[in-house]
């Protein structure tokens, strides 16, 4: 499975083989959950907890975690194994570390792909965890069926997480790290700011993940949403809105190399408006 | 994409020295050379990183000790990965490791040992070399 994704990743040509041979049944089925928030704020530590929970029904559970690239070497950390070693060895555990590799690499497709060679590897629930910062991240989280945002109280003060406009994506927010100081007065902020102006006021959950603590409820309020999106059509709405983007995506990646070559190969004069240059060159291919 | 598939390296720590120094520094040299580095934290045993390794298809693994158990725990990813079907992986090491012992742990099948003294260009080249072993993919 991990060579799979590495195929996909690297655009290799034996990737499409693979990715046909998939089970449809297996990735329709399974539910997709995306983890995001600051850094600190107990994302993979939450997921751990969640991947215990879980393994307790037998589930097989897929991770995805994404972590950013060095925009300057293109190198990588990806640190996020290490709050769910615990359960390195157990074999229906899949996780899978990802660097975003710029901005523009393609990151929503390949996330996408790895997705789903793990539900049709049999995980029936698949995390996509990551850093709530970027345009490429908040991509990768529309391909979840249900996002949480995971906030902590002393990561700044509370107004930072509305300014970014994470609150929107989120169908339940998180308060981690709940036994500290701050906890309560930041779920009740969040309460006051989701509950304006909307219906359904996005659901406030507090857990504190190194204990597991608040999880089980987290996973009941998990499923409950997830059942009412799959009557609602809401879900399969979600994975329309996710499979064009991933086309999007595809595209413009199959795209790229031509006509970075082509605009290379022209040496077009520095003066002029790169706008219609580009319509011209689109306009030829 | 395409030319990056052969930068994928795990860096662990086998066993139960914290001392996580040595093995953060070497993380961090490879990924401003370019690495997508798999960072695990330390006081894994030897089953944990080679599943984590096949999991996150690596190129290499680095592992790192300063207690002075590298003789049996170096040797034990070896055999490890083998068990786990990835024999092909290449296991590089680093630590405080005698001169009589690299000898030993080479023929153990760790490809390279690195000791406190060596520059980290070679280490960054060593383990370029090595990831550049593998068969594409």
């Amino acid at each position: 499975m991990g060579r799979a994704i590495s195929l996909v990743e690297n655009g290799a040509e034996s990737a499409e083989i693979i990715l046909a041979s998939l089970d449809e049944d297996l990735i329709s089925q399974a539910t997709i959950l995306g983890i995001t928030g600051p850094p600190g704020a107990g994302k993979s530590t939450l997921t751990n907890g969640i991947i215990s929970q879980l393994r307790q029904s037998r589930k097989r559970i897929g991770i995805v975690a994404v972590d950013p690239s060095s925009p300057i070497s293109g190198g990588a950390i990806l640190g996020d194994r290490i709050r769910m070693m615990q359960h390195a060895t157990d074999q229906d555990v899949v996780m899978r570390s990802m660097a975003t590799r710029g901005r523009l690499g393609g990151l929503c497709a390949t996330a996408g792909a790895a997705v789903r060679i793990m539900a049709s590897c049999g995980c029936s629930t698949i995390i996509i965890e990551t850093v709530g910062v970027g345009q490429s991240e908040m991509d990768i989280i529309s391909l979840a069926d249900i996002t949480l945002l995971v906030l902590a109280p002393g990561l700044g003060d509370d107004i930072q997480a509305m300014k970014a406009g994470l609150l929107e994506v989120a169908d339940i927010l998180v308060v981690n790290k709940a036994d500290c100081r701050g906890a309560d007065t930041l779920a009740m902020d969040l309460e006051a700011v989701t509950r304006k102006g909307s219906a359904e006021p996005t659901q406030v959950c507090m857990t504190v993940a190194t204990e597991g603590k608040g999880i089980a409820e987290l996973l009941e309020r998990i499923d409950t949403l997830d059942s009412a999106h799959r009557d609602s059509g809401e879900r399969q709405k979600r994975r329309r809105g996710a499979h064009d983007q991933e086309v999007l995506d595809w595209c413009l990646e199959i795209l790229r190399p031509t006509l970075k070559s082509e605009i290379t190969k022209r040496k077009l004069p520095l003066l002029g408006d790169p706008r219609r240059k580009a319509k011209e060159i689109l306009q030829e291919q | 994409m395409g030319t990056a598939q052969r930068n994928r390296v795990l860096i662990g720590k086998p066993g139960l020295d914290g001392h996580d120094r040595g093995a953060k520094f070497i993380a961090q040299a490879l990924r401003d050379a370019g690495f997508e580095v798999v960072y695990t934290g330390i006081r894994r045993s030897p089953e944990e990183i080679a599943a984590a390794a096949v999991q996150e298809d690596v190129a290499a693994v680095g592992l790192s000790s300063l207690s002075g158990a590298h003789m049996r725990l170096f040797p034990a990813v070896v055999e490890a990965l083998k068990k786990a079907g990835a024999p092909d992986i290449p296991v590089l090491g680093g630590g405080v490791i005698p001169e009589e012992d690299i000898v030993a742990l080479k023929e153990a099948g760790i490809v390279e040992i690195f000791t406190p003294g060596t520059p980290i260009d070679t280490i960054i080249s060593a383990y370029r070399a090595a990831c550049e072993k593998q068969p594409p993919g």
